[in-house]
């Protein structure tokens, strides 16, 4: 089975497109042992990331197990993740006072 | 193991066997290539800098250009300053001297002006090449060999595929008894407190979150979101979101040896093993870090694609991408999207990776050599007065 997207550690709540996948499409993310399916509410270019679960704002986004940024906005189970709803935590010298 | 090196009177082993005309300030560089272009095997280290330099910014310097002319790959060096610069030419050579490899220096204001300073470099180079192109290879062991690592130009294919292979490659020549060094600070912000488990002792692992935690003051001091920066619009068009994402996907290219220190820009590691020098993330003062230190290979990861090379030492371009390997095939050597679009191993690509090291070693051009990229760089720390 070939999978769309792929994640890089069980604890992600994102996954990594490896082909473009287009709005409305349901796509299988192997976590662990098992198949999660996801339905695209975008379309998500190959190299981009899909959120596995509801993020709501302020919370963390997950990848590699890890901490990349946090939610600008509520991010909805499906939806694409990228700058327009997520920051980095670091070296944001523009939050500086 | 064994490959096919040149052996430098110091011990220390070249894979390439370049001579190298070395400026000790930008007053020199013009100069300097005009020499170089006269003479075949020979290559100028052209730069901005040598002179009005202070403290640190000036170490930096002075450390960056006698590590160049020490790096094994160099089989001897003229050293060509003005006469007047900070980086004082006579030092530089002296210090370089000390490998035993041939060296010379010469000033344009020693010798009377531009043609006289051509004329005598010319004939110094001259018997330099004679003596020194025709030098034969010898076997000797992998684990002379200082691998430096690099990425650039990255998208979310580098995390996934490039990197960990990348990381295979390394720590199979770690096994080998080798060195490798893992660089570009900035790319090491949101993923150090991994990485600094890895350190043999609690000393290292300090190290490397201090030289994590002044990069990222140094760019919160400029008042201004690191992002568009770091990471890059094409790492963003990537699908790279934050430096978070983007260091954690990087430090995948360090393999899982424990680090045996953090180096200075273009400081020697003291031992073998696994290293992380502090350099900025531009590829390219990232890599003439690394050639200082004296990395006599580079292999350097790219999602986007890039043409990148350095004037003395082979560069091995490596995509996750099989878009960019067929957009950019002129320049990328080896392609790792296989991991991603044809299942195989992180393991079998890292393997591939390992086997060109090798054949690269034993005299094998890469792309970026035979495009003869030769970008060059030397990192400043303070604006020039």
């Amino acid at each position: 089975m070939k999978f769309k997207a792929v994640i890089a550690n069980f604890k992600d709540n994102v996954a990594t497109a490896i082909s473009n996948i287009k709005k409305g499409e349901t796509v299988s993310v192997k976590i662990d042992k098992e198949l999660l399916e996801i339905t695209s509410n975008e379309n998500i270019p190959f190299g981009h990331k899909l959120s596995l679960t509801d993020i709501p704002k302020g919370e963390d986004v997950i990848k590699y197990g890890e901490v990349i940024g946090r939610a600008t906005r509520n991010i909805r189970k499906g939806d694409y993740v990228h700058i327009h709803n997520v920051e980095s935590k670091r070296g944001r010298g523009d939050l500086v006072r | 193991m064994k490959i096919m090196g040149y052996r430098r009177p110091n011990g220390k082993i070249g894979i390439r066997n370049h001579i190298v005309v070395l400026p000790t300030s930008v007053c020199a560089s013009e100069t300097a290539t005009r020499i170089s272009n006269l003479v075949e095997g020979t290559v100028a280290l052209t730069h901005q800098h040598g002179c009005c330099q202070v403290g640190a910014d000036h170490q930096q310097t002075v450390r960056t250009l006698i590590g160049l002319g020490n790096n094994p790959n160099v089989g001897a060096v003229l050293v060509v300053g003005l006469g007047c610069e900070g980086v004082e030419p006579t030092f530089i050579a002296e210090e370089i001297g000390k490998t035993g490899k041939p060296v010379e220096m010469i000033t344009i204001q020693g010798c009377g002006g531009t043609l006289k300073t051509i004329e005598k470099g010319t004939r110094i180079l001259k018997n330099m090449a004679q003596k020194i192109l025709n030098m034969p290879r010898e076997e000797v062991d992998i684990s002379e060999i200082t691998l430096g690592i690099e990425c650039g130009g990255t998208d979310t294919t580098s995390g996934i595929a490039a990197n960990p292979a990348a990381g295979t490659a390394s720590d199979m020549l770690l096994n080998y008894g080798g060195t490798a060094m893992l660089s570009e600070t900035t790319e090491l912000i949101g993923a150090e407190h991994i990485l600094a488990k890895r350190a043999v002792n609690d000393k290292v692992a300090q190290k490397l979150l201090d030289i994590v935690k002044k990069t990222e003051e140094r760019a919160m001091s400029l008042g201004v979101d690191i992002r568009g920066s770091q990471p890059t619009p094409g790492n963003i068009e990537g699908g790279v979101t934050t430096i978070e994402e983007k260091s954690l996907g990087c430090i995948y290219k360090a393999g899982s040896a424990p680090i045996q220190g953090v180096l200075k820009y273009g400081e020697p590691p003291e031992d073998k093993g696994f290293y992380v020098m502090d350099t900025p993330g531009q590829d390219i003062e990232s890599i003439t870090g690394m050639l200082a230190g004296g990395a006599q290979v580079i292999i350097f990861t790219t999602g986007r694609g890039t043409p990148t090379g350095a004037p003395i030492a082979p560069v091995i371009k490596i995509t996750g991408n099989s878009n960019t390997f067929k957009n950019m095939i002129d320049n990328i050597d080896i392609n790792a999207g296989k991991v991603i679009d044809q299942g195989v191993s992180i393991k079998q690509v890292g393997k591939e990776i390992f086997n060109e090291i090798v054949s690269v070693c034993n005299g094998k051009l890469t792309k970026a050599e035979i495009l003869k990229h030769r970008e060059f760089g030397i990192y400043k720390i303070a604006p020039t007065f």
